[in-house]
C-alpha cells in the first residue's frame, strides 16, 4: 500500500507542473508582467520608468525562461518561471503584489476558514445522509415525493440568496447573531453559528437528493431482498446493507473535499466577513493580485490530489475487495 | 429604413445554435430512437409543462437578441447618422418600461418616491414628503382614493384579456387533440400573469424602481438573455470538446488516453471559481487593452460574455469527457463495433456512426443538466467580481446592487425578490426538465422511482 501511495503521489508531480505552466502562461505570457504593472500603478501613473520600477521592486524584472545575460546553472534558474512558478514545489510561495508574505497569511487565515468549513462538512455529511435516508424509507410515498419535490425547489434557488435570507433574517430580523465579523478564541462561536447554518441549508437540495439516488440504486439489488427475507428490520436493513453498500460512491464524492476544507469557501466568507483564506482570495481577485491566485490555484491543485489519494485508501476502509497495489 | 440590424456575436452564435437545434430535429424527424424519448418527455405533465415555462424564457431571450440601432434625424447633406446607443426588439416592445425611470427607489405599485423630498407646498411654503412618481400611476389625479379601483379595474382587465386568450387557444389546440391537462393549466397561468403585466405594467411600476429609477420588470426580464446565453453558449465550447477527447481517450486508449486524462485531471484539480476567476481577469485586461476593438458599449459588454462562456467552457468540459470514455471504452468491446471492425469499416466511420449515436444520450443528458448550474454560477461569478461586465443587466448584477439594501429602513426587497422570482422560475423549469430527459433517456433510469 505504501508503495502505491508513494506512486500516487509521484503522479502528482506532472500535474501540478501543468497546474503551474497552465497559470504561468495566463499571468506571465497572456498577460505580460507590463499589464500587470498598469493596472497596479493606475492610469495617471504610467510611464515607462514607473512600469520598469514596478516591475523591479516585485521581482517581475527577469526573463521568462531563459536568461541570457547569467551565467551557468542561473541562465536557467534566474528566470520568473523557476522564482514565480517552481518555488511553489517547496511552498515557497513568496510575496503578495503589496508585499505581504503570503506564506504567513495562509498559516493565521486557515483556521478561521477551518472552522467554518469542517462543521459544515461533518453536520452536512450526518444531516444530507439522516434526511436522503429518511425518503428512501418512506419511498413511493406522499412524504417522499414531497421530499424530492422540496430538494428539487432548495437546489433551484441560487447560494447567493440563502446568505441574503439568512444574514437578514437571523441577523437583522431576530437579533440572533452579529451579521457579520469574527473574533478568535472562545466567543468565535457566535459568529460561527450563522455561516454554518447558512451553508447547510444551501447544500441540502443537491446533496440529499443525490444520496436518495444511490440508495434507491442500492434497494433495488438482491442482497437487499435477501436480508429482508432473513426477517431483518427495515431500518436495520437501511443503515447495515443499503449504507454500508453505497458507501464507495459516498466516499468518492466526499474525501476528495476534505483537504481542500482549509481554503474556506469564497461566498460564505466575504459575505459574513471571516478572515479565513476564502474571502483572502475574493480579495485577491477584487484586487488582481496575481501572485496570491497563482499560490492559492496551486494550494488548491495540491490538496485536491491528496484528496484523490486519500479517496483511494478510505476504499480499502470500507470495502474489503478494494486492495491497493 | 429608420433603422439598421446589428448582429452582435452573441446573436450570430444563438441564432447559429437555433439553426443547429432545427436542423437536428429535422434530421432526425424519422429517427424511432429520437422520437419516442421526446414523445415522453413532452407526454408526461411535468415535461410538458415546464416545456411550455422554459418556451416562454427562451422567448424573451430571442426577443431581446434581435439587436438594431436607430436612425438619428436626417441633416441636410450628411450621410445617415445611427445611434450609438443598441436596442432590441425587446425593448421596443418594453418601451413604455425602459423610458419610465424614476430619480431612485420606490416600491411596487407605488405612487410615492422612496425617499423624501424638499419640496414647495401649495402654500408657497417649503415642506419635505414623498413626491409623486413621473410615471408611475400619474393618471391619478388622487391616489389615496382612485388607487384602489384603478388597479382592481386594470388587473381585471387583464385577467380577462389572459382567460380569453386562454380559451381561444385551448379551443383551437383541443380540436386538433394535443392538449391536455397540466400543460393548459400553466398555459392559463402564464396568460393571466402576462395579461396582468400588460395591463398594469404601463401605468404602474409592478416590481418596483431600482436605485436609479429604472423599472425592476424591465431589468428582471432583460437579465433572462442573459442568463440563458450563459447556459446554452457555453455548451458550444463543452460539447466538441467533451466529444472530442472523450470519444478518442476511449476508442484509443494507450498514449491517447493517458495524454487526454492527463489534461482533465490537471484542470480539475486547479478549484473551478478560481480557474474561471484567473481566466476572466486576463481577458478583462486584455479588453482594457484594446479599447479599440469593440465600437459601442453593448459590443464590449458582448465579448466579455462570450469570454465568459468560453472560459466555462473550457472548464466545465471535463466532466463529459470522461463520463464518455467510460462509456466508450464499455462499447468499443460490444459486438457490433467489433463487427464493424472486422468488416474493415474505417476508423471515422466506426467513431461517427457505431459510437457517436450510442453516447448521444448521455450528451444529451449532461447538457440539460448542466443548463441550470451555469445560470447559478452566472449569479455567483458576477457577485465576485468576474462574471458579466458590470454594466449589462444580469441576474448576478442585480443582486449584486441589491444585497446591501436590505440595511435600509424601510427595506428595499423588491429588487432581490424578481430578482429571485425570475431566477427560480427559470432553473426550477429547467432542473424538472432535466430529470424529465434524463428519464427519457437514460436506459438505466427507466423502472426506477
Amino acid at each position: 500500500m505504501l508503495n502505491y501511495i508513494v506512486r500516487r503521489l509521484l503522479y502528482a508531480i506532472p500535474i501540478l507542473l501543468g497546474v503551474n505552466l497552465l497559470t504561468f502562461a495566463l499571468f506571465f505570457m497572456v498577460n505580460t508582467p507590463e499589464d500587470m504593472a498598469r493596472i497596479h500603478l493606475g492610469a495617471k501613473h504610467v510611464t515607462p520608468e514607473a512600469i520598469e520600477g514596478w516591475k523591479r521592486e516585485h521581482g517581475y524584472d527577469k526573463p521568462l525562461f531563459f536568461n541570457a545575460a547569467a551565467e551557468g546553472a542561473a541562465k536557467v534558474s534566474d528566470t520568473l518561471f523557476v522564482e514565480k512558478s517552481l518555488k511553489l514545489f517547496v511552498l515557497d510561495f513568496g510575496p503578495a503584489d503589496d508585499g505581504r508574505d503570503i506564506a504567513r497569511e495562509i498559516k493565521t487565515r486557515m483556521w478561521p476558514s477551518l472552522a467554518i468549513a469542517l462543521p459544515t462538512f461533518l453536520v452536512g455529511l450526518l444531516a444530507y445522509i439522516s434526511f436522503a435516508l429518511l425518503l428512501v424509507f418512506f419511498r413511493g410515498t406522499r412524504l417522499d415525493t414531497a421530499g424530492v419535490i422540496l430538494c428539487v425547489a432548495l437546489m433551484s434557488i441560487s447560494g447567493l440568496f440563502y446568505v441574503i435570507a439568512g444574514q437578514y433574517l437571523m441577523g437583522k430580523l431576530w437579533h440572533w447573531f452579529p451579521i457579520s465579523g469574527y473574533q478568535p478564541g472562545l466567543d468565535a462561536w457566535k459568529f460561527l453559528l450563522m455561516p454554518v447554518l447558512v451553508s447547510l441549508a444551501a447544500g441540502i437540495g443537491d446533496s440529499a437528493r443525490f444520496y436518495r439516488a444511490l440508495f434507491i440504486e442500492e434497494i433495488g439489488k438482491d442482497y437487499v431482498r435477501t436480508a429482508r427475507a432473513k426477517g431483518l428490520s427495515e431500518l436495520r436493513v437501511l443503515f447495515r446493507h443499503v449504507l454500508g453498500n453505497a458507501m464507495i460512491p459516498i466516499l468518492t464524492g466526499v474525501v476528495v473535499v476534505i483537504p481542500r476544507l482549509f481554503l474556506g469557501s469564497l461566498i460564505i466568507e466575504s459575505f459574513f466577513g471571516i478572515p479565513g483564506l476564502g474571502s483572502y482570495t475574493i480579495d485577491a481577485i477584487q484586487a488582481q493580485d496575481f501572485a496570491i491566485v497563482r499560490s492559492m490555484v496551486f494550494l488548491g491543485s495540491l490538496l485536491y490530489i491528496i484528496g484523490l489519494v486519500l479517496t483511494d485508501i478510505s476504499y480499502t476502509l470500507v470495502d474489503p475487495r478494494v486492495r491497493l497495489e | 429604413m429608420n433603422f439598421k440590424p446589428v448582429l452582435l456575436w452573441s446573436d450570430a452564435l444563438i441564432l447559429l445554435l437555433l439553426a443547429a437545434a432545427a436542423a437536428g430535429v429535422w434530421l432526425l424527424r424519422h429517427n424511432e430512437t429520437f422520437r419516442a424519448p421526446l414523445r415522453q418527455v413532452l407526454a408526461s405533465r411535468m415535461g410538458s409543462a415546464t416545456a411550455l415555462i422554459l418556451a416562454v424564457y427562451v422567448g424573451i431571450g430571442l426577443l431581446d437578441s434581435l439587436h438594431y440601432v436607430e436612425r438619428l434625424p436626417d441633416e441636410p447633406g450628411r450621410e445617415a447618422q445611427y445611434s450609438g446607443e443598441v436596442k432590441s426588439v425587446l425593448d421596443k416592445l418594453l418601451a413604455p418600461l425602459r423610458e419610465n425611470v424614476e430619480k431612485t427607489y420606490s416600491a411596487p405599485f407605488a405612487t410615492h418616491l422612496y425617499a423624501k423630498e424638499t419640496m414647495i407646498g401649495p402654500d408657497g411654503r417649503e415642506l419635505r414628503d414623498y413626491p409623486r412618481l413621473k410615471h408611475g400611476g400619474a393618471h391619478l389625479a388622487d391616489p389615496d382614493t382612485e388607487f384602489w379601483p384603478d388597479v382592481l379595474k386594470r388587473g381585471g382587465l387583464g385577467v380577462l384579456g389572459g382567460m380569453v386568450c386562454w380559451v381561444l387557444l385551448v379551443f383551437s389546440l383541443w380540436q386538433r387533440g394535443r392538449s391536455h391537462g397540466a400543460l393548459a393549466w400553466t398555459l392559463l397561468c402564464i396568460l393571466v400573469v402576462s395579461g396582468l403585466l400588460v395591463a398594469l405594467a404601463p401605468h404602474y411600476h409592478v416590481l418596483g424602481t431600482d436605485k436609479v429609477g429604472q423599472d425592476v420588470l424591465y431589468l428582471s426580464l432583460k437579465s433572462v438573455r442573459t442568463g440563458l446565453l450563459i447556459g446554452t453558449l457555453t455548451t458550444l465550447v463543452v460539447l466538441p470538446l467533451a466529444i472530442g477527447l472523450g470519444i478518442a481517450a476511449g476508442y484509443f486508449g494507450g498514449f491517447v488516453d493517458d495524454v487526454i486524462q492527463y489534461l482533465y485531471t490537471t484542470l480539475n484539480s486547479i478549484p473551478g471559481v478560481l480557474l474561471i476567476a484567473a481566466a476572466v481577469l486576463v481577458v478583462q485586461v486584455q479588453i482594457e487593452a484594446h479599447p479599440e476593438l469593440f465600437d459601442t458599449s453593448a459590443a464590449r459588454a458582448d465579448m466579455r460574455l462570450l469570454a465568459l462562456c468560453g472560459i466555462l467552457g473550457l472548464t466545465g468540459w471535463t466532466g463529459l469527457a470522461r463520463l464518455l470514455r467510460a462509456e466508450t471504452l464499455k462499447l468499443r468491446e460490444l459486438e457490433f463495433v467489433q463487427a464493424a471492425r472486422a468488416f474493415g469499416v474505417s476508423r471515422t466511420r466506426i467513431l461517427a456512426r457505431h459510437l457517436l449515436p450510442n453516447v448521444m444520450h448521455l450528451v444529451l443528458i449532461t447538457v440539460v443538466i448542466d443548463f441550470s448550474g451555469l445560470v447559478l454560477a452566472e449569479a455567483v461569478l458576477s457577485y465576485v467580481g468576474v462574471g458579466v461586465d458590470p454594466a449589462m443587466i444580469s441576474f448576478g448584477n442585480m443582486i449584486n446592487g441589491a444585497r446591501l439594501e436590505l440595511a435600509r429602513e424601510p427595506v428595499v426587497w423588491w429588487q432581490l425578490a424578481a430578482a429571485f422570482l425570475f431566477m427560480f422560475v427559470l432553473v426550477l423549469a429547467a432542473n424538472l426538465f432535466a430529470d424529465q430527459v434524463r428519464d427519457a433517456l437514460d436506459p438505466k433510469a427507466k423502472g426506477r422511482a
